[in-house]
């Protein structure tokens, strides 16, 4: 079994060496800051971090006065805390203003779990995808965040990144570097493409093997920018395999599946099919099995690149 | 600074221009730019250290209007103050202009940060206190809040944290002129008794009358002077000051004058 780690710890140190790097970084949280692990920040930086109590929608407008003095403010909670319950107040004191301040939502998705579907945030990338200005992140794994999170105190204007409660399997070494718009080919194939973010990565390179034993050559592609999506490797990947299968632990309404699909029909190319939850919320359970019940599983994302791929030959 | 009869001239020139870019605009909330007038014009032409020569200075004073519809106000305040020449105010409100229909930090001189979505500026404020403090800056933070604008939770959320985080350096205004959308603010939904709200929430309450620029400066000093805890004014307004049949008309909050209203406005405010 390969070394996991979740990334909801991955960002609290990598936030916590960040601000050892810069002086202007400071944090803050809601209540749940041994959850997000911004708390790793905090006992570093005392001073630097602000707790704001049960309050999601003062924490978001104290991170847009925080930017407007100068700083480089980093907000956690829970993803469904910092995006949906906040969405006016991210909407017009962060992304109207277009402040450097970050959002990171932990908790995202069915890998959150037991909590059920209150705590599940299922349409978080969706929403801040609609917002100008905002850029949406959903990082693979340990080292991909660490990188996120440095390249997100960088960035001009404001970010969303979600993390996840779930440990997941370490992908990367350290030296992968994370850029906004980029998506990378973690496995490369010619007859389909599994496009994957956040902890589904893993989950589409377990489907490629599966595939590969009936010798299907599966090309795996980590997509953690969201918004902005690296159309590039997308419309590539559309005309060099026979389709791509999107895989997100999110809604396929409006996550990384719905930007694939403007994407490629804005570009008259390639055939998608969506893992995700359709239509529905999600529920108390165990991930491992809430993902074979929501058809969202690794032998889902392997029956999808199959179906896919008759229906094509079918065509032909 | 400016002595109480300057103050006075400014804050009447402020009124007339705020009616004229309205009417010229065809819409706008003259009514409650002119209930606060007098605190801005006070807070900008007095109390505030700030300058258009130099709108980033770190160690500025900065104002949040929370109660973002009120901007042809500020507008008209950032004009006179040179963040932008004058003639821009006449395109208040149409397209490409600089002068959105509510507050725009990026479009907008002076602006430090937008509104418009009620309840949310005070957030903001206490943001820029806690990092200016942190950054050892001495300039202090102001907002300005709508008495109906108080029936937002989000206020009350701020007005906790200010106190928990002892933001001396912070002072807001709640521009209580008892007037909102749909009718007084006591029928629509009671805020009172609201200056013993605040003194609940662990701010030093100052209550005033809002047009007298004696107890308006008074208060921004008393304020400046307290120490552990962040201060508002309860300022008792009047919507529409200034303007006979405008002053305690609720029907003004959200409409400009006609050209025949503006020329009897203007005329009593010469």
């Amino acid at each position: 079994m390969s070394e996991e780690i979740a990334t909801r710890q991955s960002y609290g140190e990598a936030l916590a060496d960040l601000g050892e790097r810069n002086p202007d970084v400071v944090a803050l949280d809601a209540d749940l800051s041994k959850s997000t692990k911004s708390a790793i920040f905090a006992a570093k930086f005392p001073e630097r971090f602000f707790e704001m109590g049960v309050a999601e929608a003062n924490m978001i407008g104290t991170a847009a006065g925080l930017a407007i003095s100068g700083k480089i403010p980093f907000a956690s909670s829970f993803a469904v805390f910092c995006t949906g319950r906040v969405f006016d107040q991210v909407r017009v004191s962060i992304a109207y203003n277009n402040l450097n301040v970050n959002i990171c939502g932990s908790h995202s998705g069915l890998a959150t779990g037991a909590d059920g579907a209150t705590h599940q945030a299922t349409e978080d990338m969706a929403i801040m995808r609609t917002l100008p200005n905002m850029s949406v992140v959903c990082p693979a794994d340990s080292a991909e965040t660490k990188s996120v999170v440095f390249a997100s105190a960088e960035h001009k204007g404001p970010v969303y990144i979600r993390t996840t409660r779930l440990k997941t399997p370490v992908l990367f070494d350290s030296s992968h570097k994370f850029s906004f718009g980029k998506g990378n080919i973690v496995k490369d194939g010619t007859d389909v493409s599994l496009a994957a973010c956040g902890i589904m990565v893993s989950k589409a390179l377990d489907a490629a093997e599966l595939l590969k034993k009936e010798n299907i050559s599966a090309r795996v592609i980590n997509m953690p920018s969201i918004k902005p999506l690296d159309e590039s490797i997308i419309l590539k990947a559309a005309s060099e395999t026979q389709g791509i299968v999107s895989c997100e632990d999110h809604s396929i309404i409006g996550g990384l599946g719905s930007a694939i699909a403007e994407t490629l029909s804005e570009n008259n190319s390639g055939r998608l099919s969506r893992i995700g939850l359709r239509n529905v919320f999600g529920e108390s359970g165990d991930p491992k099995d809430l993902y074979k019940k929501f058809s969202m599983d690794v032998n889902s994302i392997y029956n999808s690149a199959k179906k896919l791929l008759q229906d094509r030959s079918g065509e032909q | 600074m400016s002595n109480n009869s300057e103050l006075a001239d400014i804050s009447k020139a402020v009124r007339r221009e705020v009616l004229k870019m309205t009417t010229a605009a065809g819409s706008g909330h003259p009514g409650g730019s002119l209930s606060s007038a007098d605190i801005v014009t006070s807070l900008y032409f007095s109390e505030m250290k700030q300058s258009a020569k130099n709108p980033n200075d770190p160690e500025r004073d900065k104002f949040i209007l929370s109660k973002g519809h009120a901007c042809p106000l500020l507008y008209a305040i950032l004009a006179e103050l040179e963040y932008f020449p004058k003639e821009e105010l006449s395109n208040l409100r149409k397209i490409s202009s600089m002068l959105q229909g509510h507050p725009d930090r990026n479009k907008t001189p002076g602006v430090e940060s937008s509104t418009g979505s009620l309840g949310q500026g005070l957030s903001v404020a206490c943001g820029i206190a806690l990092g200016d403090r942190l950054s050892k800056r001495k300039s202090r933070t102001y907002c300005l809040i709508g008495c109906g604008e108080s029936q937002e939770g989000q206020v009350w959320e701020a007005a906790m944290s200010a106190a928990h985080y002892k933001l001396d350096n912070l002072c807001a205004i709640v521009d209580n002129n008892n007037l909102q959308i749909d009718g007084k603010t006591s029928e629509v939904m009671n805020i009172e008794p609201i200056a013993d709200k605040w003194k609940a929430f662990g701010w030093n309450v100052l209550e005033i009358d809002g047009h007298n620029f004696n107890e308006i400066l008074n208060a921004f000093k008393e304020a400046r002077a307290c120490k552990g805890k962040p201060t508002v004014l309860v300022a008792k307004t009047v919507k529409g000051k200034g303007v006979s049949f405008m002053e305690n008309v609720c029907g003004y909050h959200g409409m400009a004058l006609t050209a025949e209203e503006l020329e009897r406005a203007l005329e009593e405010l010469k």
